[in-house]
C-alpha cells in the first residue's frame, strides 16, 4: 500500500528557512502570508495487507529514522490499500 | 594508544584527522569503513566531519544507522571514549549518544571561519581535563547545520551536570561570537559520563604549525593524553 509521511517542525522550533521564504513572499507582494513553516513529505510503498500493522511499522520507521523527534512531528496517511 | 577514525561515504575530514592524530601519537590511526561491523579495541573512536551520505534526510541521519555504528555503540556502552567533530557531532546526536540536535544556522548561510571558544568547567572528562576552565581556543568551524537545539529541560540539565564543554566566545576571531544561533552559545557538549564529546569546530583544521593555527592540535593532544 502507498503511505505518505508528512514531517513538520514542532511548534516552538525556529524555522529560519520558513522565515526567509516568508520575507520573499512579502517582497513579491504576498504580504498576507505569515507563519511559513517548511517540512518534508516522504512517500513509500509498504508490502502489507494489514493497514493497522503497516501504520504501526511506518510509525516505527518514523521514530527510528524518518523523523528526528527532538524537533520534528510526523503524520502518517495510508493512501490506498491496493 | 589505539585510535580509530570511522569513515562514511561523504566524510571529508577523515584524512586531516588521521594526519593530526599521527602527528600527536606517531602512529597512524585505524581508518574504519562504515560497512565494517567490528572495531578493533580502541582507546578513542573519532567520528570525523564531512557530508556523510550527502546530508540526505538529515545531517548524520543515515550514517547513524550504518553497520559500524553498532560497534561504536558497543564501545560507548563499555565506557569507551568517542569524539565526534562537525558531521561527526551530528551523527552522535542522531544515534542518541548525545542529547539535542543541530539545526540550520540562524543566518541560513554555510559558515566557514575561525571561532573563539571558551573551555567550560565540566564534569571529569578526557576532553576537558587537560585544559583550563576559561581557556580560549581559536578553532575554525565549517558548517550549514551547527545551530545547537534542545528543549529547555535538556539545556538546563546540560548546564547543571557540567556537560557543556565548549562555547563560542568573543575574541580575536572574526565576527560575532556565536556564529550560528546555538542555544547557550554551545559549540561542544559531553555525555553524562564525560566519555563522549561532540563539537562543531574542527580541531584537525588547526593542527598544523605550518599553517599557523595550533589550538586544535592542543585540544586533540590533551584529549589523547587524558584518554590514554
Amino acid at each position: 500500500m502507498k503511505v505518505v509521511v508528512n514531517i513538520s517542525l514542532k511548534e516552538g522550533v525556529l524555522d529560519p528557512q520558513g522565515r526567509a521564504v516568508e520575507k520573499s513572499l512579502a517582497t513579491i507582494g504576498f504580504t498576507e502570508a505569515s507563519n511559513v513553516r517548511i517540512g518534508k513529505q516522504i512517500t513509500l510503498e509498504v508490502d502489507s495487507d494489514d493497514v493497522a500493522r503497516a501504520h504501526q511499522r511506518v510509525a516505527r520507521m518514523c521514530e527510528q529514522i524518518l523523523a528526528n523527534t527532538v524537533i520534528e512531528d510526523y503524520e502518517i496517511t495510508i493512501e490506498d490499500e491496493a | 594508544m589505539r585510535i580509530s577514525v570511522v569513515i562514511f561515504p561523504g566524510s571529508n575530514c577523515d584524512r586531516d584527522m588521521m594526519v593530526a592524530v599521527e602527528r600527536i601519537t606517531g602512529r597512524r590511526p585505524a581508518m574504519v569503513w562504515h560497512k565494517e561491523t567490528g572495531l578493533d579495541a580502541s582507546d578513542l573512536v573519532i567520528v570525523p566531519g564531512g557530508f556523510s551520505f550527502g546530508d540526505y534526510l538529515r545531517c548524520g541521519a543515515l550514517a547513524a544507522r550504518s553497520p559500524i555504528m553498532e560497534a561504536v555503540l558497543d564501545h560507548a556502552s563499555r565506557g569507551g571514549a568517542i569524539l565526534g567533530v562537525c558531521n561527526g557531532f551530528q551523527i552522535l546526536l542522531e544515534t542518541g549518544l548525545l542529547p539535542g540536535t543541530l539545526v540550520k544556522n540562524k543566518g541560513l548561510k554555510f559558515i566557514c571561519r575561525n571561532t573563539t571558544l571558551a573551555v567550560q568547567e565540566t564534569i571529569a572528562s578526557p576532553f576537558t581535563d587537560g585544559l583550563e576552565a576559561g581557556e580560549r581556543l581559536t578553532i575554525p568551524v565549517a558548517h550549514n547545520e551547527g545551530n545547537y537545539f534542545a528543549d529547555d529541560d535538556t539545556l538546563a540539565a546540560l548546564q547543571q551536570n557540567g556537560q557543556i564543554a565548549l562555547t563560542y566566545e568573543d575574541g580575536p576571531a572574526f565576527g560575532p561570537s556565536n556564529p550560528n544561533g546555538s542555544a547557550q552559545n554551545i559549540a561542544g557538549i559531553i555525555s553524562p559520563n564525560g566519555r563522549i564529546m561532540g563539537m562543531m569546530p574542527h580541531p584537525e583544521r588547526a593542527a598544523d604549525p605550518d599553517i599557523g593555527q595550533i589550538d586544535g592540535l592542543r585540544f586533540l593532544t590533551k584529549a589523547i593524553e587524558m584518554v590514554a
